[in-house]
């Protein structure tokens, strides 16, 4: 039995722990919003945040995570900065289809958690590993840059 | 006054539960038989009345519209409610959305005849049915409030879901009409607004789906949870034809979570109790494939097949002056060929289905743009009749032309019956790549003639590949010519007095093709656009203005070209390494778009794509934020198609696997991608798709401007890699 602290709840799980986090969050906990894109660290669609650090939880075991905190995206908004990414990501409508958003919102906060005011580069370093198959990268950065409150010039701008 | 005619109906239905429910129907998509690629009726005849959508108005107010058009990512779930919340008198914010099930009677599209979503085609197809349908409602709501008061149905107002007798100042919600609206007789015309009145369509209106997708609420297909669920994954044959020869589980069966192995002629599924067991399940087995004749086939076979059938003429598609004299009286002949490479479309939701196979039925969960066929097959295979399949559709993460197949539901159903209870079938990324139906390898001649001034006289174009449509819509395929594979280049909008477009069906089965974003349009443009690029540096014109002059008899696809070149600065300097390129797109879609590219390539013959500028004219509007973000959105999958994407064969086998080699753009590498709209009340044409077909074309323009490599051939970066090392 492993006993993981997910969005602040306590879950014990009866699985192996070299199982990847994302399988037991979305199998056998049933917090569905973190998504499978690759299954080997490629696509960021899995992305959740360990300890406020964004990680893939597909190739994380969960055996290396019991007790540490996560948060999913389903918890994400009851963070200040995860919320004002939200809300920000609602504002400029980025999603089209929307399955990657979840691992796109999930890296945006944690990279304004620690960097307030990133630069392109830095939110080139910290979301290049999302991918986004319908092509709202461009919205991604705006919508990043309306989240620590710098004008927004237009969508997709 | 709008008549309703005869083929465009709209009846009241009795609801269950009291309210207005409104059917409707129309065949006038279909006015574009002449020019839209499959426009035929591939469904049955239909009946004298079989509404072919639902809107219900609930005593409480309520107001519901079944969409038959799913939602992918391209907006529908926004813009067709708009449609109707238009004409209704509703806020946007008052219809609520269900999923329509299966049912091609009731949820055709009217410009296919079977239920779909795809090709450019709901906003076309929509646009004048949803409208109608509102505005009939609103009719019949204020007649029934009219009849109440007792006063002149034309002394009241309808807004925001409220009809108001102006004089009196009194009002009545459409939740306490609607069951008298349902007892009134349908309107025999109506009175659509005057776009000039428009509150919602022409606006940038919030995307309804937005919030779900923010915070992990949105429910796709591989979110479905059910007491009792098992989870399985599945190793399909990986040379098509395959049969599985041999099979050694016995470790498999040992890994704790692993439930049942299931063998098929041509595929083993582990089933677990979540997919990390399935995984090592799949992961622990031992399977000897029989690879059937195609074991030994690579890309080069399916090549060189195509290159030989290429030296024989193809049916004529399209012909318009003496095409073989023009080209050789012409004081200059151009040729070329021109190929493009198998894709995969690599949706970011792996593909997945779940099935629960019961003694008396078949439940199937899934994300499909064909709906209807998904309920044939799960019948077909289960033996049951249509009517004790149900099917749930979900939001699809991403599609792009893979979920018009229905492959994926039938391999879930054939492995569902093995099992006990309801299961998951999820595909790996692996599995997904290999196991896609792709876009064909195309290949193209293509020739002609320039006169003495530089103009061309003459323009002949052979294509060759598989037929999509021979397998996807029998009836729609006729004559020896697949409409879809031929749409943009019997589209072509410049003026030339001779004219030839010939098709070769010629199919190399090593691998499933089908339909991938844009359609037939994207590998046309390709060959077209960079053809016509060939022919003004040939004649020594600048590429924009070598095409204007072919423009004359099509002022919207000038208009569009002025305005990208414009806003790209063409014609500005730009350094060494750096060019621009453009492409001009036209096709049944009836959407012109002008893409201007521009990139820099570096020494060692990476291509950095810095800027990408698009003009639109897809008539008329309904949501522009929506087009943008459609174009924006075209324009990154297009340049990862253009850049890198291939699906290469080896012995029978996809070499590519997961997204570190089948390469997709990413955030840092994805340029200012700028889209300027035209504004205007013609008819609306598709959005789409256009974005994408016009890239690749574009992307080579702008190579060959900053290197002088012409290439012929995609993906474009390997391609200028072998070009540059010959030089």
């Amino acid at each position: 039995m492993i006993t993981l602290n997910i969005n602040g709840r306590s879950h014990d799980v009866d699985v192996p722990p070299d199982m990847p986090v994302l399988w037991v969050l979305r199998d056998v906990i049933g917090l569905t919003g973190t998504k499978f894109g690759c299954g080997v660290a490629a696509c960021g669609a899995c992305t959740v945040h360990l300890e406020g650090q964004a990680i893939r939880s597909c190739v994380t075991p969960v055996g290396d995570v019991a007790g540490r905190p996560i948060i999913t995206i389903e918890a994400i908004g009851q963070t200040s900065v995860g919320k004002k990414v939200q809300e920000a990501w609602v504002a400029l409508d980025v999603p089209q289809c929307g399955y990657c958003q979840s691992g796109q919102i999930m890296s945006a906060s944690a990279l304004l958690a620690s960097n307030a005011h990133p630069t392109d580069a830095d939110i080139d370093t910290a979301m290049a590993g999302n991918i986004c198959r319908c092509g709202t990268y461009r919205r991604i950065r705006a919508a990043i840059k309306a989240a620590q409150g710098a004008p927004v010039t237009g969508k997709g701008a | 006054m709008t008549p309703l005619s005869r083929r465009q109906f709209v009846e009241v239905l009795s609801a269950a539960g009291g309210g207005l429910l409104l059917g409707y129907r129309t065949d006038e998509g279909r006015r574009a038989a002449s020019t839209a690629a499959t426009a035929a009726t591939l469904g049955p005849t239909p009946p004298a009345f079989a509404p072919n959508a639902f809107i219900h108005i609930g005593t409480d107010g309520a107001i519901t519209l079944i969409m038959p058009q799913v939602e992918m990512g391209q907006g529908m779930y926004t813009s067709m409610p708009m449609l109707l919340a238009e004409e209704l008198e509703v806020g946007l914010d008052q219809v609520q959305l269900e999923h329509a099930p299966p049912n091609d009677k009731l949820y055709a599209n009217p410009l296919f005849g079977i239920q779909m979503t795809g090709a450019s085609s709901s906003v076309r197809a929509m646009y004048g049915p949803l409208r109608k349908a509102g505005a009939v409602a609103r009719q019949l709501l204020v007649a029934a409030a009219a009849q109440t008061w007792g006063v002149d149905p034309a002394s009241c107002r309808a807004r925001k879901g409220v009809v108001t007798h102006v004089a009196t100042g009194r009002t009545l919600g459409y939740g306490a009409l609607a069951d008298k609206a349902a007892t009134l007789p349908v309107p025999a015309e109506v009175t659509l607004k005057d776009p000039k009145d428009f509150t919602l369509i022409g606006t940038p209106a919030k995307r309804l789906d937005t919030p779900s997708k923010v915070n992990g609420t949105a429910q796709f297909s591989i979110d479905v949870r059910l007491p009792g669920l098992k989870i399985a994954t599945v190793a399909a044959s990986p040379v098509l034809g395959g049969k599985v020869a041999s099979l050694d589980d016995s470790t498999a069966k040992a890994i704790p979570g692993v439930r049942q192995i299931v063998r098929l002629d041509d595929l083993v599924a582990v089933v677990g109790d979540h997919m990390w067991a399935a995984k090592l399940g799949l992961a622990a087995l031992t399977i000897r494939w029989d690879d059937g004749p195609n074991g030994k086939l690579s890309t080069e076979d399916v090549v060189q097949g195509l290159d030989a059938a290429s030296r024989e003429p193809g049916v004529i598609a399209r012909k318009q002056g003496a095409p073989d004299s023009a080209l050789s009286g012409a004081a200059q002949r151009i040729e070329a060929v021109y190929q493009v490479p198998f894709l995969a479309h690599a949706a970011l939701e792996p593909a997945n289905c779940t099935v629960h196979v019961r003694k008396d039925g078949c439940e199937v969960w899934t994300g499909s743009q064909v709906l209807s066929r998904v309920q044939a097959t799960a019948a077909q295979v289960t033996g049951f009749p249509l009517d004790k399949v149900v099917v749930h559709n979900h939001l699809l993460g991403g599609a792009f032309g893979r979920r018009l197949e229905f492959d994926i539901e039938t391999l879930a159903v054939r492995v569902a019956k093995q099992v006990e209870g309801p299961v998951k079938v999820v595909w790996t990324r692996e599995e997904d790549i290999q196991h896609d139906v792709y876009r064909p390898y195309y290949y193209d001649r293509v020739a002609a003639g320039l006169n003495s001034r530089g103009r061309p006289v003459a323009w002949t174009h052979r294509l060759v590949g598989p037929a999509i449509l021979a397998r996807w819509a029998p009836p729609v395929f006729k004559n020896g010519i697949d409409n879809d594979g031929v749409d943009g280049a019997v589209h072509l909008v410049y003026d030339i007095p001779a004219i030839q477009v010939e098709y070769l069906r010629h199919e190399e089965p090593v691998v499933n093709t089908g339909f991938w974003r844009g359609v037939g349009v994207t590998h046309n443009m390709f060959v077209i656009e960079s053809f016509i690029d060939e022919l003004s540096a040939a004649s020594k014109q600048d590429p924009v203005a070598f095409r204007r002059a072919l423009l004359g008899k099509s002022p919207r696809a000038m208009a569009v070209l002025d305005l990208a070149a414009k806003e790209s600065g063409w014609g500005t300097p730009l350094p060494p390494g750096q060019g621009r390129g453009v492409a001009l797109l036209y096709s049944g879609w009836d959407t012109y778009l002008a893409q201007v590219a521009e990139v820099e390539v570096t020494n060692s013959s990476e291509v950095r794509v810095r800027r990408i500028v698009c003009a639109v004219d897809c008539g008329t509007i309904v949501n522009p934020d929506i087009v943008k973000a459609q174009i924006e959105g075209a324009v990154v999958y297009g340049i990862s198609g253009a850049l890198w994407g291939q699906i290469t064969l080896k012995n029978g086998r996809v070499q590519e696997s997961n997204f570190y080699d089948y390469r997709v753009l990413r955030i840092n590498e994805t340029p200012p991608i700028e889209v300027h709209l035209v504004r205007n009340n013609e008819t609306p044409g598709g959005i789409g798709e256009p974005g994408t077909a016009a890239t690749a074309p574009a992307l080579s323009n702008a190579i060959f401007a900053a290197t002088g490599h012409r290439l012929r051939k995609l993906p474009l970066e390997p391609e200028l890699a072998l070009a540059a090392g010959k030089t």
